[in-house]
């Protein structure tokens, strides 16, 4: 129940290829998350499983079965949209229940099935609200609730939480991870958000310009990305990348080490800089390093550190946490 | 001077500007209406001119009354006005939907095809049209009327609404479409809702040169059955004398339903429900 077998999909706008040769394999109960730069084709990938979009070729399976041909509606599937997407008109009972009242069930099913959803979400005493009357974190809910309604096999979540403030995101974020728990169904969501992504993900697929660059779980794409687009995305301060040349190595291209991966010193180190600038964020101190020829590096230390702006100190890098890229940007193996 | 004196200021020459246009608009009716209600020396004699005790008659209402099937002639402009909006906003809204809402060849076209009528008028047309009626027996039909008038409003209706329909937002169609509406439903449940202001004002756009029309009528539909209110006001209207005070007295009368109806289109114009739709 609710597995998604994707093979060879691409998807055109005209002439413009926006998914190009996607494969992928979810299995029942698995959290995906899809992130990828601004116009990678999340949506459009999203929107090709949901059936709102025809993919240009290739196929799409759901529990096993080919659905390119069918309908969104029977396609055992229920999607979140960024912007609600409710329906104005409607109650938010009516907005939980249109979809299966189209699909003819019987009345105390229905009613059964939106008091379980407005339970689970605490939206008993909204049921009988119009959109228009509710705040943007109670429609987002009553939009995820109207999700839950059709019990679906397969979850699809499309930034759902980008027009939330901060602490509404941190709240719905620990829901959403809660529903997955409980409804023990396939979710597949689109986020910009990192903690979103390494938080809530079984596994996350980083997408590229149309392509999918790696699959894995959190951990593993920290900490064994395939190649130097992977490194750069996942982890924040990103990645710093510096050209090999400026330590005489000869073993790769580029050299990339993440800025908690970087302590400094006074005295000596791998690499000599000026502090450019410095952000203190309480438990942790992001430090802005100028090295000349080797460009800006970023160093995340822990606590409360204080430097001089413009004093000149040393970075050393621990060396089994550095990364070797080639010059394809592919992730060089230590062997 | 301060923000509130300045607001004060501004708002009392905007609300001049407007009252000085309403009493302009207003009192051409103003003067029909007066003058209905005079004997006709008196029209003539002091045209500006409250009726007086003197002066005060309903013979024009009289006349009208009298004087051919003037309710006959009123059903009809309102069975023909009413008919051709609502067709002209069902197939409109329809095409406009389809316009903005589908990807498929020539949509580019289509668009501009549909829109070319804008700038064609209609009464270019008249000789072809008669003989299409004709040959289709059609003359003398209110459906002869109705079908020009239903051709004739289209094209601005399409253009107008269809960029209307692109604004309504994607995932809300796309939401109907998972939860299993079919493409009419989405049509008329989701999205003829939120387009109302819309297409409360093509409906206002194409109301007044409907009722008021007199040359399709005139070729038309000329017999007395079939005769529209302001056709049938045209025999007070001779050559050498004509009967101002029924001819005033119908135009007063004319003027109600067109009232009805803008003041039911003007409360659509006003109403927005799209609030808590997105975002
Ligand atoms: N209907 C369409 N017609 C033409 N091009 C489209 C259409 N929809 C999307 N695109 C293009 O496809 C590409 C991918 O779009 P998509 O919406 O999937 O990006 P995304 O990864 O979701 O971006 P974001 O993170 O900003 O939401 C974009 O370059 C966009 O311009
Ligand atoms: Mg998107």
């Amino acid at each position: 129940m609710g597995s998604l077998r994707l093979k060879n999909i691409h998807k055109s706008f005209g002439s413009v290829d926006v998914i190009k040769d996607v494969s992928l394999e979810v299995s029942d109960g698995e959290f995906i998350i899809f992130v990828g730069p601004s116009g990678c084709g999340k949506s459009t990938l999203l929107r090709i499983v949901a059936g709102l979009e025809d993919a240009t070729s290739g196929t799409i399976e759901i529990d096993d079965k080919v659905v390119n041909a069918i309908p969104p509606s029977q396609r055992g599937i229920a999607m979140v949209f960024q912007s609600y997407a409710l329906y104005p008109h409607l109650t938010v009972r009516d907005n939980m229940s249109l979809g299966l009242k189209q699909a003819k069930r019987p009345a105390d099913e229905i009613r059964e099935s939106v008091d379980m959803a407005s339970n689970m979400l605490s939206l008993n005493e909204y049921l009988d609200r119009r959109p228009s009357e509710l705040s943007g974190g109670q429609r987002q809910r009553v939009a995820i609730g109207r999700a839950i309604v059709r019990q679906p096999e397969l979850f699809l979540f499309d930034e759902p939480l980008s027009n939330l403030d901060a602490a509404l995101r941190v709240n719905t974020r620990l829901e959403i991870a809660r529903l997955h728990r409980e409804l023990n169904a396939t979710m597949i969501y689109v986020t910009h958000d990192q903690t979103e992504a390494m938080t809530l993900a079984d596994r996350i697929v980083v997408l590229h310009d149309g392509r999918v660059e790696q699959v894995g779980s959190p951990m593993e794409l920290y900490n064994k990305p395939d190649n130097k687009f992977v490194a750069g995305f996942i982890g924040s301060p990103q990645m710093n990348f510096i050209d090999a040349t400026e330590f005489g190595r000869k073993d790769a291209k580029t050299i990339g080490i993440r800025p908690e991966h970087i302590t400094v010193s006074r005295e000596s180190g791998d690499l000599k800089g000026n502090v450019s600038h410095i952000e203190h964020l309480g438990a942790d101190t992001n430090l802005f390093l100028d090295c000349g020829s080797a460009g800006l590096i970023s160093v995340r230390l822990q606590g409360e550190q204080d430097f001089e702006i413009g004093s000149s100190v040393y970075a050393i890098f621990d060396a089994d946490r550095t990364y070797r890229f080639d010059e394809n940007g592919q992730t060089i193996v230590n062997v | 001077m301060n923000m509130a004196r300045q607001n004060w200021s501004n708002t009392f020459a905007a609300h001049a500007a407007l009252i000085t246009y309403t009493l302009i608009a207003l009192f051409p009716v103003f003067v029909i209406l007066i003058n209905s209600f005079k004997t006709r020396k008196a029209i003539f004699r002091e045209p500006l001119a409250l009726p007086g005790a003197d002066s005060f008659s309903t013979i024009g209402y009289e006349t009208v009354l009298k004087q051919g099937d003037f309710f006959l002639y009123f059903q009809n402009s309102l069975i023909v006005t009413v008919v051709s909006l609502f067709l002209v906003l069902l197939f409109g809204a329809m095409a406009a939907f389809a316009l903005a809402e589908y990807r498929f060849k020539g949509n580019m076209l289509m668009g501009l095809y549909l829109a070319l009528g804008i700038m064609i008028p209609i009464r270019i047309g008249t000789v072809a049209i008669l003989q299409l009626m004709v040959a289709s027996g059609l003359v003398n039909t209110l459906t002869a009327l109705i079908l020009v008038y239903t051709a004739q409003g289209l094209p601005l209706a399409v253009f107008i609404l269809s960029e209307f329909m692109k604004q309504v937002s994607d995932d809300l169609k796309d939401a109907g479409r998972i939860d299993g509406l079919s493409e009419y439903r989405i049509f008329f449940v989701l999205v003829l809702p939120l387009v109302r202001p819309a297409m409360a004002t093509v409906a206002v756009f194409n109301m007044i040169p409907i009722w008021n029309d007199l040359w399709f009528p005139l070729i038309l539909a000329p017999a007395e059955e079939t005769k529209t209110l302001t056709l049938g006001s045209q025999v007070f209207i001779g050559q050498f004398v004509t009967d101002w005070n029924a001819v005033l007295s119908a135009l007063s009368m004319a003027i109600l339903p067109v009232l009805v109806l803008y003041v039911i289109f003007s409360r659509q114009l006003i109403r927005g429900i799209t609030s808590g739709a997105v975002k």
